[in-house]
């Protein structure tokens, strides 16, 4: 059985196929590396033909439903799940007593079980999960649970997790990293400090968690599921079934939208467990509210900074603890950590460098991977303090940060040299060198539209009551997977003839397509590799080896590495193959006879000319690659150490209009500089950035899940609140293209810097206008309007 | 799960004299969020809006009257030289889909602390006119609203419609949210300016369980302001805003804190008041 989908089309089919006109048409330069060719999927999706997880549907499917803890912290004295198991259409009720397998799970650490059995640790924490006939069923069954919770006291400051008892076996502290570098003695004669926050963000993507498990004749079972990276999944859920890998077949289902909230396991494992239960398809399906309980969010920060510079501007040190809220379990806190103290003090040349990070587990709901991954925290730590220390120097902030921009070759805080590209003084006069807009009276800009003032729809500010600011942020990050990771992806790419006549290529690469585009990458790759037209994508799924996470901004770097080799090796195997056919003399020095150009195999002196058809002669070509970056080790005690692959750089520069009596803000513009390397989609980039800057530009001024005492208060799209079309500036955008050595095609990821330093820009910028010391994301209108600048972290 | 599709007032009334706890569904906008939530399990409904005649509204003569199923959509279009005030309230509702489908009828019986459009109406002291297998009966605002999200509504009772007397003057519609547009209020100020009874009425939302008319203040700025020439001294509108924000009775939410929303009474009765001088 495979399941249909609602809507008609498949994820990533061509709306249309069209036959392409025949032997004289010229080469697709249009659609190729470099250009901006469209999304396969972007017709469907705009059309609402698009089949996301959520459209997953198979005759006789039941709907499973999740059962949540109330409480942050509590002991299951029992679980009784008699009545519910009594309502008519009630097909399972399953407990922690019913996994199989490994009861725990978890991307770095299984530490987090598929149901509490005695332990609550997060409100909202899983605690059965129940399958029926019907979703409103299933609602009434998981009320009928009857569960017995003894409350307990939540720990929920994770400074004063440091030293509690243990919450979990495996205490609480995920890691505590140092990195000491350089003369930790060294002095400037100018110093600032300051202490800093940051509010726990959602991914807070439009597609809720969706799947659909259907058990397998041979007692595994098939999920559909929308994730960034099926392989890491199939591996966790195959533990805690209880099964072995090649049983748990997982399939990539239309997705919504990621940005690491799906890196964890959310539903994967209860519905593989119902559907084995009842040996019938079933499908989970979260509510917007259900989301917010179900997948990491990003760690709330308090860091204090201390930095030492020259008069001239110069920095000599930089000292700062770091103190993340893990949350209840640890998901991938290890790694993002790691890049909080990394990227500790941006891009700069720092000589010497005192950092201390902690990431810690409390009773708060469980933090993990989000876009930016560490380095967005810091970022606001390390920009609020240029800014600070601009101010002590009587320097202009942007001239303090072009005279510490790091370039090529200079030493990072944990020893690594960068031998990649890194143009931050071009980032950075990139993004100031957009005009700054015009007043909002001044001539030229048209009728006066009070929509666009601060308070927007709600008209609460007149021009008088408004003030403007300008704010500046440099941020960076490392692309891929650090510390040692083995870090690979696999494609296979093959060419053959198409019904028509036509060549086709297809490509087999389990990436998941999360919204950024790989899709439209892979297919611009095979064609300027191939020449070929036609590029199908095959549904990206567990039959072929692993692409690794969409992560980290990796995909172009990693996979589209893979799709490239592929389709190298398919352009030689297809070399070969003509070669051979025709007679073309000797191994080795035969292949230099024959070259593939224009879609065209191509003898080079002139004997013969065959199209990719002729070429194939009904023989199909494919090739299967695996692509691996530079290796990186480990750090040390000292926090040093060749961690990283990559970084990528980006500068922006906000201004805002502030209503400070009243304490809101409309951002205006945002310019920016981005270190792409190469634009291999320049649309894509755009989008992006753009949506990068509306991440960015959310945590600065509104986006926070309001925790207390452990429990989640506003979760629901009214409460939490994103950006809207109004919220969203001008965004200029410049891409600075200086290829990366070592990339393919010198492409480095896009995806997350755009989130990383707009956040502090936006809040210089709030700064510049009210004078207020804003120490702490998001900035709220009381913080404005009263005047609390919150934060007063030292650590110990 | 019943639910009944009535296409006029007297069907709606009978459907509901049969089901008198039957829950009424006007828009939508509040009722389905809530059953998404599990917070609502309605068993009987009484869909209102095929009811085509609850879609009225009148301007004609010195009485305002607006049909329950009036769409914000249509107060922000229809009504917006009628009623300025409310259209510009209506404005701050949600999202256009949202103001196509949310009633004035509904906001009123959702009766929110929140509700965008219940501080305008309670300035304009409208009458709620609720209908009835039995007839009809009125009910001025101030004493259908009881508490937060409470109400006189009887069971067999909907709302057909709100009246108010037509006032000459500026009216005003001031709402803070953190975002800038599709935002629930942190708190909001409606302002209408009799000019013929020489009375300003004001009323704020969100910062009690009902919406606030601070009538210290309103009695101390009718009183001071030069009417003739529309004007007050520069203290005297100080004076007004500090008496309006005494008179707010906030809580803190997760939304906001209740000195940020007394804060902001104050801001926004200068502000309304300012913009209701000059005008």
């Amino acid at each position: 059985m495979t399941p249909q989908h609602v809507s008609a089309a498949a994820p990533f089919a061509p709306a249309a196929p069209q036959a392409p006109p025949r032997r004289d048409r010229k080469r697709s330069p249009g659609r190729g590396v470099g250009t901006s060719s469209s999304r396969p999927d972007g017709i469907p999706k705009v059309k609402g033909q698009f089949a996301f997880s959520s459209d997953l549907w198979a005759d006789g499917m039941l709907w499973g439903r999740t059962l949540r803890s109330p409480h942050p912290a509590a002991r299951i004295r029992r679980v009784d799940t008699e009545a519910a198991r009594r309502i008519p259409g009630v097909h399972a009720v399953l407990t922690a007593d019913d996994v199989p397998g490994e009861p725990n799970y978890g991307l770095e650490h299984p530490d987090q079980p598929v149901f509490a059995s005695n332990v609550i640790r997060y409100h909202g924490e899983a605690v059965a999960a129940v399958a029926a006939d019907h979703p409103e069923i299933a609602w009434r069954a998981v009320q009928a649970i009857e569960v017995d919770y003894e409350p307990t006291p939540a720990v929920v400051d994770p400074e004063v997790a440091i030293d509690a008892p243990p919450l979990h076996p495996d205490g609480n502290v995920f890691r505590h990293l140092t990195i000491r570098h350089g003369d930790l003695e060294a002095a400037g004669e100018v110093t600032v400090e300051g202490s800093y926050a940051v509010g726990m963000q959602d991914q807070a993507f439009l597609g809720p968690e969706s799947g659909m498990a259907i058990p397998g004749d041979d007692g595994g079972v098939d999920l559909y599921i929308s994730t960034q990276w099926l392989h890491v999944d199939r591996d966790q859920v195959a533990a805690c079934l209880g099964l072995p890998p090649g049983q748990v077949r997982l399939t990539l289902s239309g997705i919504g939208g990621a940005f690491g909230a799906r890196e964890d396991v959310s539903l994967q494992v209860h519905v593989c467990l119902l559907a084995l239960r009842t040996g019938r398809a079933v499908k989970m399906l979260y509510s917007r509210e259900e989301s917010f309980f179900g997948h990491v969010h990003r760690h709330p920060a308090r860091m204090w900074y201390r930095h030492a510079a020259t008069k001239a501007g110069e920095l000599v040190k930089v000292e700062a603890r770091l103190l993340l809220d893990g949350g209840a379990y640890a998901s991938s806190s290890t790694a993002v950590i790691a890049n909080a103290a990394c990227f500790s003090c941006g891009p700069y040349r720092v000589p010497n460098a005192h950092i201390d990070a902690w990431v810690v587990r409390t009773n708060n709901p469980p933090c993990g991977a989000m876009r930016g991954f560490g380095a967005v925290q810091a970022c606001f730590g390390h920009e609020s303090q240029m800014d600070k220390l601009a101010a002590a120097l009587q320097m202009d902030p942007v001239q303090l940060r072009l005279r510490n921009a790091l370039r090529s070759g200079d030493e990072l805080i944990t020893g690594q040299r960068i031998t990649g590209t890194a143009p931050v003084r071009e980032c950075i006069e990139a993004a100031v060198a957009h005009p700054l807009p015009p007043d909002a009276g001044s001539e030229g800009r048209g009728p006066y539209d009070p929509l666009l003032l601060p308070g927007g729809a709600g008209r609460t500010a007149d021009h008088a009551d408004v003030r403007r600011g300008v704010g500046f942020a440099v941020g960076f990050k490392n692309l891929m997977y650090s510390e040692g990771f083995d870090d690979f992806s696999t494609a296979a790419v093959r060419l053959e003839e198409g019904g028509d006549g036509e060549p086709v290529a297809t490509v087999h690469c389990a990436a998941a397509e999360v919204g950024q585009g790989f899709v439209t990458l892979a297919q611009q790759i095979v064609r300027s590799v191939l020449g070929v037209d036609r590029v199908v994508l095959r549904a990206a799924d567990t039959r072929v080896g692993s692409a690794g996470s969409t992560s980290a901004s990796r995909q172009t770097w990693m996979s589209g590495g893979a799709v490239q080799a592929a389709a190298l090796a398919v352009r030689d195997a297809l070399l070969e193959q003509v070669a051979e056919a025709r007679g073309v003399e000797v191994q080795g020095a035969r292949r230099k006879l024959l070259t593939l150009r224009d879609g065209e195999v191509v003898h080079v002196e002139g004997r013969f000319r065959l199209t990719l058809t002729e070429a194939l002669d009904g023989r199909p070509v494919e090739e299967v690659r695996e692509y691996r970056h530079a290796p990186t080790m480990p750090l040390d005690a000292d926090g040093q150490g060749d961690a990283h692959v990559s970084y990528a750089f980006a500068a922006h520069r906000a201004v805002v209009d502030v209503d400070p009596d009243l304490g809101l803000v409309r951002v205006l513009q945002i310019t920016t500089g981005q270190d792409v390397g190469k634009a291999l989609n320049p649309l894509q980039v755009t989008g992006q950035i753009e949506g990068g800057i509306a991440q960015g530009l959310g945590l600065a001024v509104m986006e926070e899940i309001v925790v207390d005492g452990g429990r989640i208060r506003n979760p629901s799209f009214t409460d939490y609140l994103i950006p809207t079309a109004l919220d969203m500036p001008d965004v200029q955008a410049t891409l600075i293209e200086q290829p990366e050595p070592g990339a393919p095609f010198g492409a480095k990821g896009v995806g997350e810097p755009p989130t990383i330093s707009s956040t502090p820009a936006v809040v210089s910028a709030i700064r510049a206008a009210t004078g207020i010391d804003l120490r702490r994301v998001p900035v709220r209108p009381d913080d404005i309007a009263l005047g609390v600048t919150g934060s007063a972290f030292s650590a110990k | 799960m019943t639910v009944a599709r009535p296409t006029t007032l007297d069907e709606a009334v009978d459907a509901l004299a049969a089901m008198p706890d039957a829950q009424l569904l006007a828009g939508g906008t509040d009722f389905m969020v809530e059953v998404n939530f599990g917070h609502r399990r309605p068993t009987e409904v009484v869909a209102l809006r095929r009811v085509a005649e609850l879609r009225s509204h009148s301007t004609d003569g010195d009485e305002i009257v607006l049909g329950a199923n009036v769409t914000y959509s249509q107060l922000q279009t229809e009504l917006a030289e009628a009623l300025p005030g409310l259209a510009a309230a209506a404005r701050t509702v949600g999202s256009p889909q949202i103001r196509n489908a949310g009633t004035i009828g509904g906001n009123v019986g959702t009766a929110s602390p929140a509700g965008d459009t219940l501080p305008f109406l309670a300035a304009v002291e409208a009458d709620v006119v609720l209908a009835s297998a039995g007839g009809t009966r009125c009910l001025p605002l101030a004493d259908f609203i009881t508490g937060a999200k409470q109400t006189a509504i009887l069971p067999g009772e909907l709302i057909s419609e709100v009246r108010f007397a037509d006032v000459r003057g500026p009216q005003q519609f001031l709402k803070v949210g953190t975002r800038n547009a599709m935002v629930i209020s942190i708190a909001c100020c409606a302002m209408v300016v009799d000019i013929d009874r020489r009375r300003v009425r004001c009323a704020f939302g969100s910062v009690a369980a009902r919406p606030l008319r601070p009538t210290e203040a309103e009695d101390f700025i009718s009183e001071a302001l030069d009417w003739s020439a529309l004007d007050a001294e520069a203290d005297a509108v100080d004076r007004f805003a500090e008496l309006a924000a005494g008179a707010a009775e906030p809580i803190t939410d997760h939304r906001g804190t209740a000195e940020y929303r007394r804060h902001t009474v104050k801001v926004m009765a200068r502000r309304a008041l300012t913009r209701s001088l000059r005008a």
